[in-house]
């Protein structure tokens, strides 16, 4: 398997390290007990396209979203995670 | 039994330059070219093996990488290696080959009384009698079967060859060099695609190696040569002999193994024996070309019973003939060219066998130009003879019915050349692919469709295409597609025409003979000894599904992986079931596809190259002044520096005494160190941490505690504020890479609009901790530019000085709960550093101090780690409730509170000492007196120079309500029980007065 990261080109997933769903989205710290559980504890656990989270470990350390079936191994789409997002488009904006 | 070798033809084999070889204990002379087989094969040795269980002699049937039943161990000591496939080992001078499975000797199998045993050893013996006797029944039987049954022994002693791995790339990659797969790399190369081509046996050209047919005029071998040629001199086009493609995975990855020393008696100083690749491909073409496919009848498994095509190959490419008077039984035309072939390379084939009541009239004329006879309507029935053929019994049978129709007659013959059809080679595309599709025409199963990720396309006879111009057409219109979807212009090439047309390999439905009155054996599986009747066997004892006869009578799992047994496999069941071979289904092929060497998989990361080593700077002082050094995942720390004659022990105690006493030094350097900088860092630190984190001064350190999302407590360090907008966060050295992965994480998703950057440091400090009474002294006697009186420098307090001319940054912390130092500086400056700091020590007898000596003083400090630590306590089991801020929010905060994590009956930190005045047992569980129940286990022991007893950390349910309590410490394993008594964790100094003074 392969992921094309955004900053560094296409690379082998072994540079990479799968940090989890990337679908949910992380809570204020001051939510409360249940949005928390939720967040932590309550998984779909989709058979094919499903939206994930990879820290490119390896290369870059960006955290990119991805979005890969987990039967096909298939990348549909892979773009970088909220700080980096906008670093990047900056730098490529000038 | 009587091989020989051919006068003329063998054209792999140089007859100017003979080898010598050793074969059980005997030297042989073969020539250079020749397989172990085919040069056994001329000399008239036949009977090699023995099988796996009932140890029946075997002899060589393929000429492949596919042979189930040739299979030898070769070399010796180091380089032993067992079940070598025979047709695949290419012989050398020194050889030295060695049967298997045989005890006493391949004369004497004193084990081939296994065979007269034979019902016992049916499908399922091993389960029925060893699963129904329990665990005791296997272990007191396996070593037993173990010695009888073994296949072949590896050596025990160390691999002394190097093996490696690498990467390729392709934008098309053939698999197989037949003619499919030489079309389809023709027109990918002349277009311009890069190309690469594997094949698994020495010489490209796969079956065209043996064929009698022309291409465009001139000899198929020829027209090979001359493609290969082309191939090689264009500079996109790599071409690999020697090199199986064991699986195909997602994204076009692709794993081959290279042989690279294989055909020499051992590699060259700077070869190695294997490498594996990782190939990445743009497209993959599979002319991974067919298998013929054995028939399943009585003593279809003696030696001097081959394959028909295979015959044809030991005579046209070793000049080696099966025997003066082969039998040749067909259930196609296929059969009839082999040995129409055969006669023409000089092997006299006097009678074809074939049980359809009509041929083509076309080759029955010219069988009878040839003078051999042909029995339609005819099979063999069994053949005798044990270690070789001696002659086949003849007799009529029904297509329909399945049956003999009666006894038949003897006629002597030496061998039997069988083709039962041909399977398309479909393993690495089941791999990676759909469902095959069964073909009743070929009965066989075809290629199903590439999963979504992986793009191949099969051509040739691995896609049912057999005639052999239409093959080309097939591997030039596979070639075409794949480099246009590489992204490549095709050239178009005109298709060679082939003479004469191939024969026809549909074959009658005729793959088993059923002995009369069910005697006799007749192997599907040879390798395994699994017979037509054990499948019939496990049909009644209830295997309908496909997956589970092979688990049960282990067919096709033997080292060929179902390559010869899994069609005849199937067409019993499918019989057995009364149901369409289709419905049957078939078993997935998983990789690998040929069995890889291990050391091919571990490249170069075998012995001190197993893992990456990562060394403090200062490691080398720590070495030439005799430390004993300790692996903690990838670090290697000093654990002591024993003076001589001292044990461990003595040596933790002298270091931990002198620390608390005096000074001494330790290298923190695989402390994990974070770089936190940017305007919003306090604000994010504040987030990770549990403990307020906004208001620390610059100068100042801080200790913080740092909780999973859970509540559960994940890492703690000191982080030390350099600047206004600069920390300098530690971790523990286990967390370091994966603290910072999670904030990293935090950062990038969950609070994105924080202006702070993350950055590893580890490698970029070097640190060592300065602790004891003396210890400022020290310093002070060394570092310049740096108030450190005790009004100047507090606890807790950081700042930058020198040692010499190098800067330092030092923080006052303490680990050991002396007054302590931790100092800094750039890792290319550790070691000069490190000696300035000892030089300046001389005066106060100062000693460096390991890792064993500092969990003593952590220990008596009741300061937790990863064994307190791990992955189940709160900070509050932990006696760190303080720090979790009831002021603000923070990363696991919110689950903090929820009622398993809140309960009294928790596990909680608390100290032990024992009673019986000896060492404790981490991993002892505490109970209390009588009682078997555990309350909670020990963590971590020592002795404690500082209270002279032995103690220890532990956990135990209501920990802290329950000092002064006597339990019992029980460690089962060792029979071991151990009076403790429960004490607070601070057992020195509880009120921290020698660190802060
Ligand atoms: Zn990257």
């Amino acid at each position: 398997m392969r992921i094309g990261c955004p900053v560094c080109g296409d690379r082998d997933a072994h540079e990479f390290t799968y940090q989890g769903d990337g679908s949910r989205t992380t809570p204020p710290l001051d939510a409360d007990q249940d949005q928390w559980f939720a967040h932590v504890y309550e998984r779909t656990n989709p058979m094919g396209r499903h939206t994930e989270c990879w820290l490119h470990t390896g290369g870059c350390r960006a955290v990119l979203i991805v979005e890969r079936d987990t039967v096909t191994h298939e990348i549909f789409s892979v773009r970088l995670a909220g700080a980096q997002a906008a670093i990047h488009d900056e730098e490529a904006g000038q | 039994m009587s091989a020989y070798r051919l006068a003329e033809n063998g054209h792999l084999i140089d007859r100017d330059k003979p080898v010598s070889f050793r074969f059980n204990g005997q030297t042989y002379s073969g020539f250079d070219g020749d397989t172990l087989a085919s040069a056994l094969l001329a000399q008239d040795v036949q009977h090699i093996a023995a099988s796996f269980k009932y140890h029946r002699p075997r002899g060589v049937m393929t000429a492949g990488s596919q042979e189930p039943s040739g299979v030898v161990t070769l070399r010796s000591g180091g380089r032993q290696e067992p079940n070598c496939k025979a047709p695949e080992v290419e012989i050398c001078e020194g050889l030295d080959a060695h049967p298997q499975n045989v005890w006493p000797s391949l004369g004497f199998d004193i084990q081939a009384v296994n065979g007269l045993l034979s019902p016992i050893f049916a499908a399922g013996f091993y389960y029925k009698t060893f699963f129904e006797a329990g665990q005791t029944g296997w272990h007191f039987f396996e070593r037993f079967i173990r010695r009888a049954a073994g296949m072949g022994e590896a050596s025990r002693l160390p691999d002394p060859d190097r093996y490696e791995r690498a990467n390729g790339f392709a934008d098309v990659l053939v698999v197989g060099s037949g003619a499919a797969g030489l079309a389809a790399a023709l027109t990918a190369a002349r277009s311009g695609a890069k190309v690469l081509m594997a094949e698994e046996a020495a010489h490209f050209g796969g079956g065209l190696l043996a064929s009698s047919a022309t291409i465009n005029g001139v000899p198929a071998r020829q027209w090979c040569r001359e493609t290969v040629l082309e191939l090689t001199g264009l500079p996109n086009v790599t071409l690999m002999a020697r090199t199986a493609i064991h699986g195909l995975f997602d994204d076009n990855t692709v794993g081959a193994l290279e042989r690279v020393a294989d055909h020499k008696a051992q590699p060259e100083p700077h070869e190695a024996r294997h490498r594996h690749w990782t190939i990445h491909a743009g497209q993959i073409v599979l002319a991974t070309g067919a298998f013929e496919r054995p028939m399943v009848f009585d003593g279809n498994d003696r030696p001097g019973v081959m394959l028909a095509s295979a015959a044809v190959q030991y005579a046209a490419c070793y000049g080696v003939a099966i025997g003066r008077a082969p039998v040749v039984m067909t259930n196609n035309d296929s059969g009839y060219q082999s040995a129409f072939d055969l006669r023409a390379l000089g092997v006299p084939i006097a009678t074809i066998v074939d049980p359809r009541d009509t041929v083509d009239p076309a080759l029955l004329e010219q069988a009878a130009s040839l003078s051999v006879t042909v029995r339609t309507g005819h099979v063999v029935a069994s053949v005798s003879g044990r270690k070789g053929v001696k002659g086949v019994r003849i007799a009529p049978f029904d297509v329909r019915g399945g049956q003999l129709t009666g006894a038949g007659e003897h006629l002597e013959a030496d061998a039997v050349l069988v083709s039962g059809g041909w399977t398309p080679n479909i393993n690495l595309a089941s791999q990676a692919g759909g469902k095959p599709a069964f073909d009743a025409e070929l009965q066989a199963f075809l290629p199903g469709a590439p999963r979504p990720n992986v793009s191949f396309v099969s051509c040739g006879s691995a896609a049912g295409v057999f005639d052999l111009q239409s093959a080309l057409a097939s591997g030039q219109e596979a070639g075409r597609s794949a480099t246009e979807k590489a992204g490549v212009k095709p050239l178009t090439t005109p298709t060679p025409t082939v003479e004469p047309t191939s024969p026809d390999v549909r074959p009658a439905a005729v793959f088993d003979i059923p002995p009369r009155r069910g005697k006799g054996k007749c192997f599907v599986d040879f390798q395994h000894d699994v017979t037509a009747s054990d499948i019939a066997l496990a049909h009644r004892e209830g295997y309908v599904s496909v997956e589970h006869l092979k688990r049960y009578t282990t067919l096709g799992m033997a080292i060929d992986q179902g390559k010869n047994a899994n069609m005849n496999a199937l067409t019993l069941m499918a019989r057995a079931q009364d149901r369409p071979i289709e419905e049957v289904g078939t078993t997935r092929f998983r990789p690998p596809y040929v069995p890889l060497s291990l050391g091919a998989i571990a490249g170069r990361e075998t012995g001190r190259q197993f893992r990456p080593v990562r060394r403090s700077p200062i490691h080398d002082w720590h070495v030439s002044n005799d430390a004993v050094m300790l692996n903690t995942g990838p670090w290697e720390r000093p654990r002591y520096y024993p003076k001589s004659g001292e044990t461990i022990t003595e040596a933790y105690i002298r270091e931990a005494t002198t620390v608390r006493k005096g000074v001494g030094m330790v290298d923190v350097s695989f402390l994990g160190k974070i770089d936190v900088q940017g305007p919003d860092a306090a604000e994010f630190l504040n987030r990770v941490y549990s403990n307020a984190f906004l208001k620390l001064p610059v100068g100042k350190a801080r200790y913080g505690l740092m909780l999973r999302e859970d509540g559960i407590v994940y890492d703690d360090g000191t982080t030390w504020r350099l600047s206004e907008h600069q920390y300098l966060m530690t971790t523990t050295t286990a967390n370091a890479a994966l603290v910072l992965a999670k904030m990293e994480y935090w950062h990038a998703t969950a609070w994105p609009e924080l202006r702070v950057k993350l950055t590893s440091l580890t490698d970029q400090w070097a640190g060592m901790a300065v602790a004891g009474p003396d210890s400022r002294a020290v310093l002070q006697a060394v570092v310049t530019d740096l108030a450190l009186g005790a009004e100047d420098f507090g606890f807790m307090a950081v700042g930058n000085g020198r040692i010499g001319d190098i800067p330092v940054t030092i923080a006052r912390l303490s680990f050991s709960g002396e007054l302590a130092y931790e100092v800094f500086t750039a890792s290319h400056h550790g070691l000069a550093v490190w000696e300035a700091i000892m030089a300046a020590g001389q005066d106060f007898d100062i000693i460096p101090y390991g890792t064993e000596a500092l969990g003593t003083l952590r220990i008596e400090k009741g300061h937790v780690t990863a064994t307190e630590i791990d992955g189940r306590t709160t900070a509050d089991d932990l006696g760190l409730g303080g720090l979790c801020s009831k002021k603000k929010s923070f990363i696991g905060s919110a689950l903090l509170g929820r009622e398993a994590l809140l309960e009294n009956n928790r596990l909680q930190l608390v100290g032990l000492v024992s009673k019986e005045s000896r060492a404790l047992l981490p991993g002892a569980h505490l109970t209390a007196s009588g009682s078997s129940e555990s309350a909670g286990h020990v963590t971590a022991t020592t002795y404690s120079p500082a209270l002279e007893r032995y103690i220890a950390l532990g956990l135990l349910r209501r920990g802290r309500e329950r000092h002064g309590e006597t339990l019992t410490a029980r460690f089962p394993l060792r029979g071991d029980t151990h009076e403790i008594e429960v004490v607070n964790p601070v057992f020195f100094d509880p009120d921290g007065s020698r660190m802060h003074g």
